[in-house]
């Protein structure tokens, strides 16, 4: 598979931005590889693909990067998620936009710097149409994405409750907390991309 | 179902960013370490991470774990062009201090200051947050680091420009972007999945 990060950033080979990559290929070879060990992984025991790609297609959407959402978009269609799974990520994404990171710290000198902003809870329609896992996961993405410093052990209760094992939880954290890095790259890269020296 | 989260031991919670060295305590159950397959060792690069409960945790999914690590090796230790290693670990410190993870902070900014000698530069970035004024230089990379953390994204041609401004070149503005953008994932696993605790008291 060609690479990712490149590929959305627009980045083609030979071009100077090209070159300033390969000046990290370590960094760019292991970016693919955590794309491609989230993505097809050895074993879906504790996530299946379309679970891991409809996590994608949420995350994506609370960015607001239709780069994306149009990449992660076809990878859901081609794990072969249902038409319906697909509108309910669109009206769990448009439900759910805030700005961030907000969140609180431990009480004491930083309180003063506590930022309020929701704590989100997928509405009955959507939630029914995710299922539990689903929805579940999407409540701990939006709270990764946009105040990950309120993080506490009942998050991941309620991840555990809704019925993901332990390493299915670590599976999701570095699933948010990867495409975290990656649209960002993308991000940064295009804005670079698009501004020669 | 019998997975759980755990109940991190009596500790003293860190109150305030800091230079000091903290402990960090899972909230789901790392692997043992006897139970570690050569599949895990591979996943956790240095052998010596079979010590560190965040590593053993991570290692559940040990292909995940390599890629990443190697990663954030090649972004931060790799000598070759680009930013100055003190700087990808100010654009780590920044990224750290405005998620607001205390404890990825606290690394950072030792590599940050130890790199740097700008011990003072890293307090005041530590106490102020990301508003501080520290020289030109240092404020375009926090900035650029600080806009592209923000979700939606607020990176944009200006903060290319203003990195231009103070000298980097193309290999040190996409080292500030590797570097930012790689902190929103270790922010993210540290933060979500344990605890800091000022090391040493029980």
């Amino acid at each position: 598979m060609p690479d990712v990060i490149d590929t959305l950033a627009g980045i083609a080979p030979g071009s100077p931005l090209d070159a300033v990559r390969a000046q990290r290929p370590q960094a760019r070879l292991h970016a693919q590889a955590s794309y491609d060990s989230l993505f097809a992984p050895l074993s879906e025991a504790d996530a299946t693909k379309p679970e891991r790609f409809a996590i994608a297609c949420f995350v994506a959407g609370l960015h607001g990067r239709p780069e994306m959402e149009a990449f992660y978009g076809s990878g859901l269609a081609a794990a072969g998620a249902s038409t319906a799974l697909q509108a309910a990520i669109g009206a769990a994404v448009t439900a759910a936009r805030v700005e961030g990171p907000y969140g609180h710290y431990p009480k004491g000198p930083l309180s003063a710097e506590d930022k309020a902003g929701p704590v989100h809870r997928i509405a009955a329609p959507t939630r029914d149409a995710l299922g539990r896992r689903l929805a579940a996961a999407f409540e701990h993405a939006h709270m990764l994405v946009f105040h990950p410093r309120d993080s506490a052990p009942t998050y991941l209760q309620a991840l555990l409750d809704a019925g993901w094992s332990t390493t299915g939880v670590v599976v999701i954290s570095q699933l948010v907390a990867f495409l975290s890095y990656q649209i960002r790259v993308v991000a940064g890269l295009r804005v670079l991309n698009a501004r020669p020296a | 179902m019998t997975d759980k989260v755990l109940s991190p031991p009596n500790h003293v919670e860190p109150l305030v960013f800091t230079r000091d060295q903290l402990d960090w305590l899972p909230w789901l159950e790392p692997m043992a370490e006897q139970d570690l397959t050569a599949r895990h060792m591979a996943g956790l690069v240095d052998a010596a991470r079979a010590k560190s409960p965040y590593f053993r945790l991570l290692a559940r999914d040990p292909e995940v774990l390599e890629a990443r690590t190697r990663t954030d090796k090649d972004i931060f230790y790799n000598p070759e062009a680009g930013l100055p290693r003190a700087e990808r670990e100010l654009a780590a410190a920044a990224t750290s201090r405005y998620n607001g993870c205390i404890y990825c902070a606290s690394v950072h900014v030792r590599f940050a200051a130890t790199y740097s000698k700008r011990v003072d530069d890293v307090d005041h970035l530590l106490a102020e947050g990301v508003g501080v004024n520290l020289d030109a230089r240092w404020n375009a990379i926090v900035a650029a680091s600080v806009a592209l953390t923000s979700t939606p994204i607020a990176f944009g041609p200006e903060h290319i420009d203003g990195l231009r401004k103070v000298g980097l070149d193309e290999a040190s503005i996409v080292d500030v972007i590797n570097a930012a953008s790689f902190f929103n994932w270790a922010n993210r696993l540290m933060l979500s999945l344990g605890e800091p605790a000022a090391a040493g008291k029980g």
